[in-house]
């Protein structure tokens, strides 16, 4: 490969807080427009910042769950520009010293482990919206988001790919939700990307001039994006054209990113610190208190399910997807060996993820709990019913049926692993089927394969098949 | 009734000798009769003024009057009132109604204060002598063609001319105390943080303060005892238990040790001023008070530091005011930049603007660092100065102003020699620290000359108790401007 790419992100992490990081008005998504802005919010004369304490304690959270560096002290500063969605007419945000420096993410894609660096995390608010459709040419402004915390996330520039870029939106966006700091709704916008990408010929040390692609808000755009854009760049440089550095935008509908501006007419944003806010300080005993709070990461759960059940590094990535499916999992293979480790995962993974996918249901609304699943699982393991049973069983404790013994005995559904009840039923088939018989012997293999049918449907299904092959194969062999 | 002093209709309202409704007639009757002359009121609303009295009679009829329930008062036009007109002196809000009020018109509003307007000022509180006012300049009391000084010209005059027994005011480098030296009443700035901010509209961020404005120093403790307090909704307002600023009124001074900065007295100060001051001074050192010679060295800095961090914050500060969602629109417009440039153009006036551009010059890449950074590092130093000069001494005394009144239009085309008007009251916002000012003679002309007592933090009851003893043993506070009865 000739071409070498290069990629960091910024991402807009929206911190659950109930209320705005600077006012009293409501976070929640969706209300009449300007009915959840408050004087704060909608830049009144006079009125002042106040921070949500809780914003803060959140990216404390996040700054610890990444092993970063949370500062003892640091500062709001404003980011000065006009826009009608920016009522004060500047942003509230961290520049020269943010809450959260350095710290690092562990991305796979395919069977590769990579560290992803952070360069920082910081704090600051939301603008609001300008709505241009529906006011006959003019622009309405809803400020319903003005004020919205955020957590701005930055990375080195240390992806290569689009899957490493997604990779890694991955790991953060499970990462937030799981200390709880973020809902990771991407589709209203609680959980959006900017990428900075560059490409440069393999073996060069200088970084290639880049482009920064706004406002990605899907893990799908986030790649089509980064697809596109290093085409394009590749195509320029190749055509003997030069990178200028530039924001653009990604069209989903064509697939193609376009230009917004270039570096000439960015703003001077006029940086300086806010003189309504005090220096932000966090103590040693407010850290250990927020450290106390932190629940089991999912590296270290990994780690765990890996040592204790046998997983495979990928099985432990797919059960660890969010705080809720691990404990699920936990819950449901507790206190058992590998072997009923490993069914709990497939099934987790397997049924009950389709099942959950089909009816837009999250793991915490799964209608088979993880009690449930275990002993479902006991059941398999101890060949009570078999795998096939073991989906209709599923099936029925999906639908409200009750618990895997109950649904086993009223269903009359119980394995027949008596091997003389089953070598009469293989008799009985061995004697109504001479043809076949006659053909497995003349070394028609499918044959065999019928004569398993036979029993099991004469067994109504119930037949342990591991049995039923043996049995067969020592009876036609004899 | 109008010549009283907070004090005295406390007094008279408390033992039934008038009502709080009496009183608000009163004023606004001397309000409606002299404002044409004197411009001290930007809005007057007899009808709102009203509801307040009456619910104050009644509180009082129920028994829960404090203090200062049913006594009126004015504020600056720079704090949000509810319901009111609050237009910070600009075109910009000159149809801005408030929907809220200001944590200080809150608490005055609490104690049962009955509102009787809302006064002249600088526009944006830029400015040393309310020439910058869209709604026109406030004339000085004792001489109608001079400055009653700024920002808060409209409650110093008012306050001077009987128009109102005291008012509020806010200080960003001096507008209060000037305005209160050139008009010849009391005006105090508080140590910063110990009013709250919210409500205010902010010139200023980490300068402004919001104080009283009165004829006594004692009157000055009874409405700061109301003001003060911390208030959750202001980052910068200080938490701490609440005093009586009043407390230490009767302390005697002997003993008290003032320092005499060598800077104030230098050159730029005019010798009626000086003479006035140092009588002032002397009248001390018969009380018993000794004095020390101290300095301030980097006090000359002030002036500029002032004007590349008061811009910057401004710059900022003001950028909320773009015609979008309230304020001044320009009718007319192509498309959104047009809409903000006609817009502000027409609603800021040349001061505002001109301090809207050196903020936004000493913010910019590549001079950020040689302006607003170096300034901030300055204005270290000088409240360096004062913590110094604060071991040898337990308050500080000097002019508040180097000239009295000036003519109007004398100074409005040399914005330098405005700024300078400022000249020792800077160094006090800088620093954070409290600083008054008290009548102390007058000048060849008959006009009031001020004295500047600056304290150390959270030092505003010894101040008080500084000024009320002069005011015991002198009369400059009682004199009252030609016309005025």
């Amino acid at each position: 490969m000739k071409w070498e790419i290069v990629i960091g992100l910024e991402t807009h992490a929206q911190l659950s807080t109930v209320s705005k990081i600077f006012s009293g008005a409501s976070t929640a998504f969706g209300a009449e427009p300007n009915t959840q802005a408050c004087g704060v919010d909608i830049a009144l004369p006079g009125v002042l910042p106040v921070l949500n304490t809780g914003a803060v304690e959140r990216a404390i959270r996040f700054g610890l769950a990444v092993g970063g560096k949370i500062n003892t002290r640091s500062i709001f500063a404003r980011k000065n520009y006009f826009y009608p969605d920016l009522p004060k007419g500047y942003q509230i945000s961290q520049y020269e010293l943010p809450i959260v420096e350095g710290g690092t993410l562990t991305i796979r894609v395919g069977d590769t482990e990579k560290t992803v660096h952070l360069t920082r995390a910081h704090l600051e608010e939301d603008a609001g919206k300008s709505l241009h459709e529906d006011f006959s040419g003019s622009t309405g402004i809803d400020l319903n988001r003005a004020g919205t915390p955020l957590l701005e996330i930055v990375t080195e520039p240390d992806m290569r790919s689009a899957e490493e870029a997604v990779a890694y939106a991955r790991a953060l966006h499970t990462l937030v939700r799981w200390i709880d700091i973020c809902d990771g709704n991407m589709q209203e916008g609680s959980f959006r990307c900017d990428a900075n990408v560059s490409v440069r010929r393999m073996g060069e040390t200088e970084l290639g001039t880049r482009r920064e692609i706004k406002n990605l808000n899907s893990f799908r755009f986030l790649q089509q994006a980064i697809e596109y854009e290093v085409q394009w760049q590749i195509g320029e440089i190749e055509d003997g054209r030069k990178i200028q550095q530039a924001t653009v935008l990604f069209d989903p509908d064509t697939g193609e990113t376009r230009m917004m501006r270039t570096k000439e007419d960015a703003h001077d944003y006029r940086y300086f610190p806010d003189p309504d806010l005090l220096p932000l300080e966090v103590t040693s005993e407010r850290l250990d208190a927020v450290r106390s709070g932190l629940p089991v990461l999912p590296k270290e759960r990994r780690e765990q399910f890996v040592a204790q059940y046998d997983l495979t590094p990928y099985d432990a990535e797919q059960l660890t997807a969010s705080r809720e499916l691990a404990d699920f999992f936990d819950t449901a293979a507790s206190g058992s060996d590998a072997r009923i480790g490993k069914l709990c995962a497939n099934w987790i993974s397997g049924a009950l993820s389709a099942r959950l996918n089909e009816e837009g249901l999250d793991i915490g609304q799964s209608r088979v709990g993880a009690g449930q699943l275990r002993r479902l699982v006991d059941r398999i393991a101890d060949d009570t019913i078999s795998g096939k049973m073991a989906k209709d069983v599923f099936d029925a404790i999906w639908a409200g049926e009750g618990d895997a013994d109950q649904i086993i005995a009223a269903k009359g559904l119980r394995q027949i692993s008596d091997s003389g009840e089953l070598e009469k039923i293989v008799d009985q088939v061995l004697a109504s089927n001479a043809q076949q018989v006659a053909d497995f012997k003349a070394g028609k293999e499918k044959a065999f394969n019928s004569l398993v049918g036979q029993v099991m449907k004469a067994s109504r299904g119930k037949a342990n098949p591991q049995q039923v092959n043996d049995i067969l194969r020592r009876k036609l062999a004899g | 009734m109008s010549n009283a002093t907070l004090k005295e209709l406390s007094a008279n309202l408390a033992a039934g000798a008038c009502s709080s409704v009496e009183l608000s007639h009163e004023f606004i009757n001397k309000i409606n009769n002299l404002n044409k002359s004197l411009g001290c009121f930007i809005t007057v609303d007899a009808e709102r003024t009203l509801v307040q009295a009456r619910a104050a009679d009644a509180r009082r009829a129920a028994g829960s009057a404090g203090p200062l329930t049913g006594v009126p008062l004015a504020h600056k036009d720079i704090f949000c009132a509810d319901g009111w007109l609050t237009t910070c002196g600009s075109r910009m809000l000159s149809n801005f109604v408030a929907p809220y009020d200001a944590h200080v018109v809150q608490r005055c509003n609490d104690a049962g204060m009955v509102t009787l307007g809302k006064t002249n000022m600088d526009e944006f509180a830029m400015g040393s002598s309310n020439e910058t006012s869209y709604f026109g300049p406030v004339r000085n009391p004792w001489n109608l063609e001079t400055v009653p000084g700024g920002s808060s010209g409209g409650s110093a005059a008012a306050v001077a001319a009987r128009l109102a027994p005291a008012a509020t005011g806010t200080d960003t480098g001096g507008s209060i105390r000037q305005p209160a030296a050139l008009t010849g009443i009391c005006g105090l700035k508080p140590t910063y943080g110990l009013v709250s901010r919210y409500g205010m509209i902010a010139f200023a961020s980490s300068l402004d303060q919001a104080g009283p404005m009165a004829r006594t120093a004692e009157d000055l403790g009874l409405l700061l005892n109301v003001m003060a307090g911390h208030d959750p909704r202001d980052s910068t307002s200080l938490e701490r238990p609440a005093e009586d600023y009043n407390r230490d009124l009767a302390r005697p001074v002997a003993g008290l040790r003032i320092g005499l900065p060598k800077e104030f007295f230098a050159t730029g100060l005019t010798p009626d001023v000086q003479r006035a001051v140092e009588a002032a001074i002397t009248e001390y050192k018969k009380l018993g008070a000794t004095l020390v010679d101290i300095s301030l060295p980097n006090m000359e800095l002030s002036v500029p530091v002032y004007y590349v961090l008061a811009p910057a914050e401004a710059s900022s500060n003001l950028s909320r005011f773009d015609g979008v969602r309230y304020g001044h629109r320009a009718a007319e417009y192509t498309d959104l930049m047009d809409m903000y440039k006609r817009s502000r153009a027409e609603g800021f006036g040349a001061e505002v603007k001109r301090r809207i551009l050196i903020g936004t010059y000493v913010l910019s890449h590549g001079y950020y660092d040689a302006y607003y950074i170096h300034a901030q590092k300055l204005r270290r130093l000088i409240a360096q100065d004062f913590t110094k000069a604060f071991k040898q001494c337990d308050v500080i005394m000097g002019p508040t102003s180097p000239t009295t009144a000036f003519r109007l239009g004398e100074k409005s085309a040399d914005p330098v020699q405005m700024y300078l008007s400022d000249i020792y009251t800077i160094a006090v916002n800088l620093a954070g620290l409290p600083g008054m000012s008290i009548p102390c003679g007058f000048d060849g002309s008959s006009l009031p000359v001020g004295l500047q007592i600056i304290g150390n933090y959270f030092d505003e009851a010894r101040m008080l108790n500084v000024a009320h003893q002069y005011q015991l043993v002198t009369d400059w506070h009682q004199r009252t401007p030609p016309g005025v009865k």
